[in-house]
């Protein structure tokens, strides 16, 4: 067995003793390794987590990357306006949620986030990650691409890392249910100026996002030609 | 030496004072070890349900807490147990910190920081190692530092903890503390 599926197999089996969740189904990821590798040039890079606090994740983003997480669960915003019917206010709430300066944070993980907005609440968010994020900074989305089944429960996915590859699938109650799924156009319009970078349709009909920011173009002084 | 965090927890779903945290019985301990066990126990403080301190705490041994506490938190070698019963408002600085309670603050430990299930903490975490249990809530940023690398504030404020030979958890001179009467 090569020395890297045994290390695979050690951390996917420690996810699951963890939280005693071993039941929840892992699926493979393709753009998680790219996310990481995209911030592992930096030093110590801020990395902003939109989904719930997930404590192995904390702990892998740290030990592989050595970063600073700083986590806004999302999910508790969206069930608490609608609980309270406060909707509509929602995308004047995501104007103001992040006290984040503008291009301070280096990588941004949204996971399946954006399923669960509709249009109105995900122009404003997508606008507040786009200023957050540094030049050159990565951002992680999934999409799903078909309908939900009729009759599901409403349920949010907490997303745990197993390894580079593998996540693990965890369902916990949600308040609302997940939007119509995005076009691939909706998608790439929404975040502009970023660009797509990876892109990956999974057999489980999940869309993989990976989205870069420009970097700072290059100084426009004059450079003195070398002799 | 995590043992000893596993002593401490007991004493948290009960009454909070020092004649109970001498009477738990470690969790997972042989009974080959009760001695050694015990004598640890004797070593850790309680700060009970009812107690309200507001101001600065420093100490040299470990320390848990089922009460209120506000202003900042300073055990330099030791671990901090925030009861299920604690509530903190306080910066806070251990070598080991374990949240069952609530803390509303910044956290920073030069070796742990775990958030036992139905623990919160609203607030930074600086520390090498940080665990979060699935069901505990944190709002604010995790720092986990390379190895080597020393928490800043906590270091500085090392020359301010009393010395280790008095063995009690000491109070500063502005800490207005108050044993009210339960409820």
């Amino acid at each position: 067995m090569a020395l890297s599926d045994l290390f695979s197999r050690r951390r996917k089996e420690h996810a699951e003793s963890e939280a005693g969740a071993s039941d929840a189904p892992v699926h493979p990821t393709k753009v998680l390794a790219r996310f990481i590798a995209g911030l592992s040039a930096r030093a110590q890079p801020v990395l902003l987590d939109l989904g719930p606090v997930v404590g192995s994740n904390v702990s892998f983003f740290g030990e592989e990357l050595g970063c600073k997480i700083i986590v806004e669960d999302l999910s508790k915003d969206i069930d608490r306006h609608v609980r309270d019917g406060l909707l509509d206010q929602f995308p004047a709430f995501l104007m103001k949620r992040f006290p984040q300066e503008s291009g301070s944070i280096d990588g941004i993980l949204c996971w399946d986030l954006f399923d669960y907005l509709d249009k109105k609440s995900a122009k404003p968010l997508a606008d507040q990650l786009v200023r957050m994020l540094r030049p050159d900074g990565v951002l992680l989305a999934f999409f799903r691409t078909s309908e939900p089944p009729p009759g599901l429960k409403p349920e949010y996915t907490r997303h745990v890392v197993v390894d580079k590859l593998n996540l693990q699938h965890r369902p916990y109650p949600a308040a609302c249910s997940k939007q119509r799924p995005l076009p691939n156009r909706d998608i790439q319009r929404l975040f502009e100026p970023l660009r797509i970078v990876e892109q990956f349709l999974l057999k489980t009909n999940l869309r993989e996002v990976l989205f870069r920011k420009a970097p700072e173009p290059a100084s426009t002084a004059p450079v003195s030609p070398s002799v | 030496m995590w043992k000893r965090d596993e002593a401490v927890k007991p004493t948290s779903g009960l009454p909070a004072t020092p004649a109970t945290a001498a009477s738990t019985q470690p969790v997972n301990g042989p009974a080959a070890v009760q001695p050694d066990a015990r004598r640890i126990e004797r070593d850790i403080v309680n700060i009970g349900k009812s107690v309200v301190i507001k101001g600065e705490l420093n100490g040299s041994e470990d320390l848990t807490i089922e009460g209120h506490v506000e202003g900042r938190i300073e055990l330099k070698d030791h671990v901090l147990t925030i009861g299920p019963n604690g509530k903190i408002k306080a910066q806070v600085f251990a070598k080991a910190v374990i949240v069952l309670g609530e803390v509303n603050g910044n956290v920073t430990a030069s070796e742990k920081v775990d958030i036992r299930d139905g623990g919160s903490v609203d607030g930074d975490i600086i520390s090498p190692r940080v665990a979060i249990a699935e069901g505990a809530h944190f709002r604010g940023s995790v720092d986990m530092q390379r190895k080597g690398a020393q928490p800043g504030q906590g270091q500085q404020k090392a020359s301010s903890s009393p010395p280790p030979e008095k063995a009690q958890t000491s109070m500063a001179a502005s800490t207005q503390a108050t044993a009210a009467a339960a409820h």
